[in-house]
C-alpha cells in the first residue's frame, strides 16, 4: 500500500478539505432528529406558530447544507480517484514498457496485462468508495455515540457491547468468504480456458465431432463453478441476517435496561426513542463498513500486485562508453547465455561480420536462434562474453541509440488495431515515401490494391490479412527507417518461395550497405548469406559460407539434402 | 488464408471488438420476456422466495409497532414502569426479530441457490450454443469478448438476481407496509409526500434515463484501454526494438484520460444520488415537523403519533433511495444479459438435411465440381473449381500465400458451405449427409497446432475414444515425440498447461501428428503439418507420415515443395482457381508457374 499511497498524498489537502466539508455536513444533518424533538417538545407547547415555520424552515436549510454538503465533497472525490488513478496507471504502464525482458518473463504477459487492467481498476474503486463511504460512515457512528452518551451513558454500554460482536462477525465472514472467492476465481479461470481452448481450436474439435465431448467437459467445470460460487454465497448470505439479529436485540435490550432506569428515575421515555433512532443510524452504517470491508481487501490485494511491478528495479543500466578501433560492425566474442541460469540456452558464440554483410542463422527449434537475437538487441545481458557493434559494447550505448540502429522483424510480431500506415510507420513519423519505398522492397504490392491503400484499417493482431501478408507488412516496417542493422528472425515462413527470393532479391539490390542477421528454417533463405551459422543446442557447429558448409559440415548438408531433394548440384 | 473475412472494424485501437456485442438496445421488455424463461423453471422456488420476503420483512416491521407498545409501558417516573408489559414485549420483539432473521437468511440462501442454478444453466446454454455455432463464426469474432460474455456478463447477471431481486421485493414490501402504517396513523400527514413522492420518481426516472448511456460509455471506454493494453504489452519486445515505448505511453495517456473521464461523468452523476435521496428524506422530516407540529397544536394527533410517523417515514424513503441504486444495477445487468441473449441467438450452423444419411465405409473418392465460393458472396475466392481425388491418391494444393488453399480444406470439411457447384465423397453429396459422418471421415492436421489443457495422453487420445495407452505410446513412437515424452519427469501423464514446461511449436506439431495417427479415417488433410518442424526431424518423421498417408486419399497443402513432389497430382492455385495441374515432372517440364515457384527456393539471394 505505501507505493500506492504516494499517489494519494499529494491529493491528500484536496481529501481533508473535501473530509472537512463532509463532516460539518453530516453533523448538521445529525442535528436534524434532535431539532424535531426540539420543536415537539419546546415549541409546540408554547402554541407559536412563527416559531414552528422559523424551526421547520432551519430544519429544511439543514437538509439542503445537508445535500450540498455531501454532493460536493462526492464529486472531488470522484475527481481526486480519478486522477490518482491516471497517474498511478500511466507509471504502470510507462514501467511496463520499460522492463527488461526478463522482468517481463518472471512476470508474465497475461499477469502483466491483468495488473494494469483489473487491479488498477479494483485500486480505483477501492479510492473512490472509501472516500465517499468511509467518511460519511465513521462520521455517523461517531457523532452518532457522542450524541447517545449525551443522552445516556449507561445505555451507550449496550452499544459498546454490540460493537466487538459486530466486528468479529465481519472478520469472520470475510476471513472465510476471501478464500472461497478465491476458489470461485479459480474455477472461473478454468471455465474461461475452456471456452478459449474451444474458440481456438473450433476446427479440430468439429473435425472430430467432439462436440459433446467437449460440452460434458464444460458441464463438469460449471457444475463444479456452481458448487463453490453456492457456498461462498451461503456464507455471505448470513452477514446481514446476523448483523440485523445483533442489532434488533441490542434495540430490545435498550428498552428492557431503559425501563429500569427510568424506573429507577435516571432517564426518561422520549429520551430511549431518541436513543433508539441514533442506534438505528449507526448499525446503518456499520454494515456499510462491512460492505466496504470486502472491496478495500480487494483493493489492497491489488494494490499490492500493482507495487510488485513498480517496484521492480531497473535492471538493465548503461555502463561507460567501452570502445575499441574494430574493422567489424557487428562482433560477438565467446557470448554465453542461459534464460534461467541453470542450463546454458547458448554458449561461447563468436562471429564478426563487416558492414553489409548478411548472416544467415540455421538449426533446430530450440537450438538458441533467437537467444542471439534477443542478445544483440540487449534485451538480455550476456551471462559472459561481449557483444560490440562498431567497436562499442552493447551495454555502453543508451538503448535508444542502440535500437535506432536496428530494423527487426521477430516470429508472431504484433500488428495492432489501427490503419497499414500507421503500423509500419510504428510511430516513428516516417514520410510517404519512405513507406512506399519499404513496402514495395517487402514485396508487400497488396497494400496498393487495397481500397484505402495505406490507410486501410487492419483487425487486433492483423487477423483480417493472411499470414504472408502479415509478415510482408512486418518486413515492411522493418525497412522503413533505413537502419544499419536489420533482423529477420523466421520472418518469411508464411511467404512462397518465389515471394520470398524476390524479396531476397530486392534486398540485396536496394540495402547493399546494410548489415542483415537472417534467421530461418528454409535453407533458400540464407543460402545466399555471406556467412552461415549452424546452430544445435545452443552451439556453433558450422560457421562459414554456403560452399564452405555444403563440404565441410555435416548437419548443413544433411539439411539442404532434405529439403533441396537431388538438386544439390545447382 | 483470413483475408476478405471480415470488414475493417470501425474506430481506432482496441476498440476493435470490444463493441461487437454492443448494438442498439433490444427492448427492455423483450429481454425480461426471455430472462423470465430461465426463471420460470424454478417457479416454485421463487414463490416460496417471495412468501419468505413477504413473512421476513413484515416480522421486522412489526418490530417498531411492537417497541412502541413495549415504550407506551415505560410510564414516566421513578417505580411507575409496567414491567411485565415491557418484558411481555421485548420477549415478543426477540421472537419476531429472530424469526425474521432466520426467514431472511432462508430467503437469501434460497435465492443464492437459485440464481447459481439459473447462471449454471445459462453458462451451460452459451457454451452448447458457442459449440454448435459455424466455424465463421469463430473467424469473425474475438476469444476475449465471448469470454466476457460468458464470465463477466452471465456473473453480473448472477449478482442481480441474488442480491438485487430480493432487496428490490425487500424495498417494496417495505414502501407498502410503511405507507399503510402511516395511513393508519394520520392521512393528514400524508399530505407531506405529496410533495415529495413525485419529486423522487421525478428524480429517479431522470436519473436512469441518464446514466445508462454514462454507463455504456464507462464500460466502452475502459474495454477499449483494456484491449490497447492488452495488445500493446503482447507487442512489448518490439516496442522497444524500435524504441517507441515513449510514442505508445503516449496513446496509452490516451486512451487512460478517456476511460477515467467517462468513469468520472459516470460516477459523478451517481455520487449525487445518495446525498439526493437522503434530502429529500429530510425534507419529508422536516415538513413532517412543521406538519405535524400544526396539527397536534390543532388537536388532531398525538406526540406518540407524530414518533412513529417519523420512524415509518424514514423506512419510507430508506427503500427509495436502494431503489435508486438497485435500478442502476439492474440496468447494467439488462445490458450483459442482451449480450448473453444476443450470443444464444446466433445462427447455428444450419441442421443436416431431413433425410441426411450417415457416411459409412468411405472409400475415399472425392469429387469437386465447378465450386466457387467466398467468405464475402461478393468476393469469391474459390471461382469454379473442379478437381477429382480417386480413392488412394495423393493430391498437392500449391500455390502463393493467400491463393485459396485453405478455403478449400474449410470447403471440404464443410465449415462453410459452397456458394454454388458440388462436393461429392464415393458419389454423395456431401450437402446430403450428416456432418459428423462427414467431418469422421476426415483426418486433419493443421499448421496451427491446438492442444488443450489436459494430459498428453489425453491431447493424443483426443479422437479416438477408448484408446490404451499402448497405442497412444504406439502412435507417439511414429510421430517421433515418443523419447521426449518419456523424458518429461510425468510421462505420458505430463499436463500441458499455458505456463507449465516449454514444449516449442515443432513439437506440438508432432503431439499433434500423433493424435491423426491414431484415427483411421479414409481422407486426410495436411496443412502445412510440418512447416515448425525443423528439418532433420522432419526427415525423421517422413516414414511416419508415408505410413499415414498409405491408403489413403490426401490432401497436402505445402510450402516446402520437396515434400509434394511425389504426389499422384499437383494443383497449382492461383486467385482461386486452378492454373496448373500435373504430375511434379510434368509440370516441371511445362515450365509454367510452377516450375517457377519451384526454381523460386534454390535462388539465393
Amino acid at each position: 500500500m505505501k507505493k500506492v499511497m504516494q499517489y494519494v498524498r499529494p491529493q491528500l489537502g484536496k481529501i481533508s478539505f473535501q473530509l472537512a466539508i463532509k463532516l460539518s455536513a453530516n453533523i448538521v444533518e445529525l442535528l436534524l432528529p434532535w431539532m424535531l424533538s426540539y420543536i415537539l417538545d419546546n415549541v409546540v407547547p408554547t402554541g407559536d406558530m412563527r416559531q414552528v415555520f422559523l424551526w421547520g424552515g432551519l430544519m429544511i436549510l439543514c437538509a439542503a447544507i445537508a445535500l450540498i454538503g455531501n454532493v460536493i465533497p462526492n464529486r472531488m472525490a470522484t475527481k481526486t480517484s480519478r486522477d490518482i488513478t491516471e497517474s498511478l496507471r500511466h507509471d504502470l504502464f510507462e514501467k511496463v514498457m520499460n522492463l527488461s525482458s526478463s522482468q517481463t518473463d518472471r512476470f508474465t504477459v497475461p499477469s502483466l496485462i491483468s495488473r494494469l487492467t483489473a487491479d488498477t481498476y479494483n485500486v480505483h474503486q477501492m479510492i473512490d468508495r472509501v472516500q465517499r463511504m468511509g467518511i460519511r460512515a465513521p462520521i455517523m457512528v461517531l457523532g452518532g455515540t457522542i450524541i447517545t452518551l449525551t443522552l445516556d451513558p449507561v445505555l451507550t454500554l449496550i452499544l459498546a457491547c454490540t460493537l466487538p460482536l459486530l466486528g468479529f462477525i465481519i472478520w469472520y465472514i470475510s476471513s472465510r468468504g476471501i478464500p472461497l472467492y478465491t476458489e470461485v476465481q479459480g474455477t472461473l479461470d478454468s471455465l474461461v480456458r475452456k471456452v478459449q481452448e474451444n474458440m481456438t481450436g473450433v476446427r479440430v474439435i468439429k473435425a472430430l465431432s467432439k462436440s459433446e465431448f467437449e460440452r460434458d467437459k464444460f458441464g463438469k467445470a460449471n457444475d463444479e463453478m456452481f458448487e463453490k460460487e453456492r457456498r461462498a454465497g451461503m456464507l455471505m448470505a448470513s452477514t446481514n441476517p446476523v448483523m440485523n439479529l445483533i442489532l434488533n436485540i441490542g434495540l430490545t435490550l435498550v428498552i428492557v435496561v431503559g425501563a429500569f432506569r427510568v424506573n429507577a428515575g435516571l432517564t426518561q421515555p422520549g429520551k430511549i426513542i431518541a436513543f433508539l433512532t441514533y442506534f438505528t443510524l449507526i448499525l446503518h452504517s456499520l454494515m456499510m463498513i462491512s460492505r466496504m470491508f470486502v472491496m478495500v481487501s480487494k483493493g489492497i490485494s491489488s494494490a499490492k500486485r500493482i507495487e510488485d511491478v513498480l517496484d521492480a528495479p531497473d535492471d538493465m543500466v548503461v555502463n561507460e562508453c567501452d570502445h575499441v578501433d574494430s574493422e567489424y560492425h557487428i562482433e560477438f566474442k565467446n557470448v554465453s547465455f542461459s534464460y534461467n541460469k541453470k542450463k546454458e540456452n547458448i554458449a561461447d558464440i563468436s562471429f564478426a561480420l563487416r558492414r553489409g554483410e548478411t548472416l544467415g542463422i540455421i538449426g533446430p527449434t530450440g537450438s538458441g536462434k533467437t537467444t542471439i537475437i534477443s542478445l544483440l538487441l540487449r534485451f538480455y545481458d550476456p551471462d559472459s562474453g561481449e557483444i560490440r557493434i562498431s567497436g562499442d559494447k552493447i551495454e555502453g550505448i543508451e538503448p535508444e541509440k542502440l535500437r535506432s540502429k536496428f530494423g527487426v522483424v521477430f516470429q508472431n510480431d504484433f500488428l495492432f488495431a489501427d490503419s497499414i500506415r500507421e503500423n509500419i510507420d510504428f510511430g516513428r513519423s516516417l514520410s510517404d515515401e519512405q513507406l512506399e519505398k519499404a513496402a514495395k522492397t517487402a514485396q508487400a504490392d497488396f497494400i496498393f490494391e487495397k481500397e484505402n491503400g495505406f490507410l486501410s484499417l487492419l483487425t487486433s493482431k492483423g487477423s483480417n490479412l493472411s499470414g504472408g501478408q502479415k509478415q510482408r507488412l512486418l518486413i515492411a516496417r522493418a525497412l522503413a527507417a533505413s537502419p544499419e542493422i536489420l533482423i529477420f528472425d523466421d520472418c518469411s515462413s508464411a511467404l512462397d518461395y518465389k515471394t520470398d527470393a524476390d524479396f531476397r532479391r530486392a534486398l540485396s539490390e536496394e540495402l547493399s550497405d546494410t548489415t542483415t542477421i537472417i534467421v530461418a528454417q528454409r535453407i533458400s533463405s540464407i543460402m545466399g548469406a555471406d556467412k552461415i551459422m549452424v546452430l544445435d543446442e545452443g552451439r556453433i557447429i558450422g560457421y562459414g559460407t554456403h560452399s564452405e558448409l555444403i563440404s565441410g559440415c555435416r548437419s548443413y548438408q544433411d539439411i539442404f539434402e532434405i529439403q533441396m531433394g537431388k538438386r544439390a548440384d545447382r | 488464408m483470413n483475408e476478405h473475412k471480415q470488414p475493417p472494424m470501425p474506430g481506432g485501437f482496441g476498440a476493435a471488438g470490444s463493441g461487437k456485442f454492443e448494438k442498439p438496445v433490444a427492448k427492455t421488455s423483450e429481454i425480461l420476456r426471455r430472462l423470465w424463461k430461465y426463471l420460470c423453471k424454478f417457479k416454485w422456488q421463487l414463490i416460496l422466495a417471495l412468501l419468505l420476503c413477504v413473512a421476513s420483512n413484515v416480522l421486522a416491521l412489526v418490530g417498531p409497532k411492537l417497541s412502541g407498545f413495549a415504550i407506551d409501558a415505560i410510564k414516566p417516573g421513578k417505580g411507575q414502569v409496567n414491567f411485565p408489559s415491557v418484558f411481555h414485549y421485548a420477549i415478543l420483539m426477540i421472537i419476531f426479530y429472530v424469526a425474521s432473521s432466520i426467514l431472511g437468511y432462508l430467503l437469501s440462501a434460497l435465492m443464492i441457490k437459485l440464481s447459481c442454478r439459473v447462471v449454471n444453466r445459462m453458462r451451460r446454454d452459451a457454451f452448447d450454443k458457442l459449440t454448435t455455432l459455424p466455424v465463421g463464426f469463430f473467424d469473425k469474432h474475438q476469444t476475449g469478448d465471448i469470454i466476457s460474455v460468458i464470465s463477466y456478463d452471465i456473473d453480473t447477471i448472477n449478482t442481480s438476481l441474488a442480491n438485487d431481486l430480493p432487496q428490490m421485493l425487500t424495498s417494496v414490501i417495505t414502501v407498502v407496509v410503511s405507507f399503510v402504517m402511516m395511513l393508519t396513523i394520520s392521512v393528514k400527514l400524508m399530505l407531506v409526500f405529496v410533495l415529495t413522492i413525485p419529486m423522487t420518481i421525478v428524480y429517479t426516472r431522470y436519473r436512469s434515463k441518464k446514466v445508462r448511456p454514462l454507463y455504456r460509455r464507462r464500460s466502452e471506454k475502459l474495454g477499449a484501454m483494456n484491449g490497447f493494453a492488452e495488445e500493446t504489452i503482447g507487442g512489448q519486445k518490439t516496442a522497444k526494438a524500435y524504441s517507441r515505448e515513449k510514442v505508445f505511453i503516449g496513446r496509452f495517456d490516451r486512451k487512460n484520460k478517456e476511460a477515467v473521464d467517462a468513469n468520472y461523468e459516470a460516477d459523478c452523476f451517481a455520487s449525487i444520488t445518495g446525498p439526493m435521496v437522503m434530502f429529500l428524506s429530510n425534507l419529508s422530516l422536516a415538513l413532517i415537523s412543521i406538519l405535524g407540529a400544526i396539527l397536534f397544536m390543532a388537536g388532531s394527533i398525538t406526540l406518540g403519533n407524530i414518533s412513529s410517523f417519523v420512524l415509518y417515514s424514514r423506512k419510507f424513503s430508506g427503500p427509495i433511495n436502494e431503489f435508486a441504486n438497485i435500478i442502476s444495477e439492474l440496468q447494467s445487468a439488462l445490458a450483459a444479459a442482451e449480450r448473453v441473449l444476443r450470443l444464444l441467438d446466433e445462427k447455428p450452423e444450419p441442421e443436416d438435411v431431413p433425410d441426411a444419411v450417415e457416411l459409412r465405409d468411405v472409400k475415399g473418392n472425392v469429387e469437386l465440381r465447378n465450386v466457387t465460393f467466398g467468405y464475402d458472396p461478393e468476393k469469391p475466392i474459390i471461382k469454379d473449381l473442379s478437381l477429382s481425388a480417386p480413392e488412394g491418391a495423393v493430391i498437392a494444393i500449391v500455390g502463393p500465400t493467400g491463393a485459396g488453399k485453405t478455403t478449400i480444406v474449410n470447403l471440404l470439411m464443410r465449415f462453410y458451405d459452397i456458394d454454388s457447384g458440388t462436393i461429392t465423397i464415393d458419389g454423395l453429396d456431401i450437402r446430403n449427409v450428416t456432418r459428423n459422418s462427414l467431418r469422421l471421415a476426415y483426418t486433419m492436421v493443421l499448421q496451427d497446432t491446438w492442444l488443450f489443457h489436459g494430459t498428453i495422453f489425453e491431447n493424443i487420445s483426443y479422437g479416438k475414444d477408448g484408446a490404451t495407452l499402448e497405442d497412444v505410446m504406439n502412435a507417439a513412437k511414429i510421430a517421433k515425440i515418443h523419447n521426449y515424452i518419456m523424458s518429461l519427469p510425468d510421462g505420458y501423464d505430463t499436463l500441458l498447461s499455458d505456463d507449465g514446461i516449454n514444449i516449442s511449436k515443432g513439437q506440438k506439431q508432432l503431439l499433434t501428428l500423433a493424435r491423426a495417427i491414431l484415427l483411421d479415417s479414409r481422407i486426410l488433410i495436411l496443412d502445412e503439418a510440418t512447416s515448425n518442424v525443423d528439418t532433420q526431424t522432419e526427415r525423421r518423421i517422413q516414414n511416419a507420415m508415408l505410413q499415414l498417408m498409405k491408403g489413403r486419399t490426401c490432401f497436402v497443402i505445402a510450402h516446402r515443395l520437396s515434400t509434394i513432389q511425389n504426389a499422384d497430382s499437383i494443383l497449382v492455385v492461383s486467385n482461386g482457381s486452378i492454373v496448373e495441374q500435373g504430375t511434379h515432372s510434368e509440370l516441371l517440364s511445362k515450365g509454367g508457374f510452377y516450375s517457377e515457384l519451384y526454381y523460386a527456393q534454390f535462388e539465393s539471394y
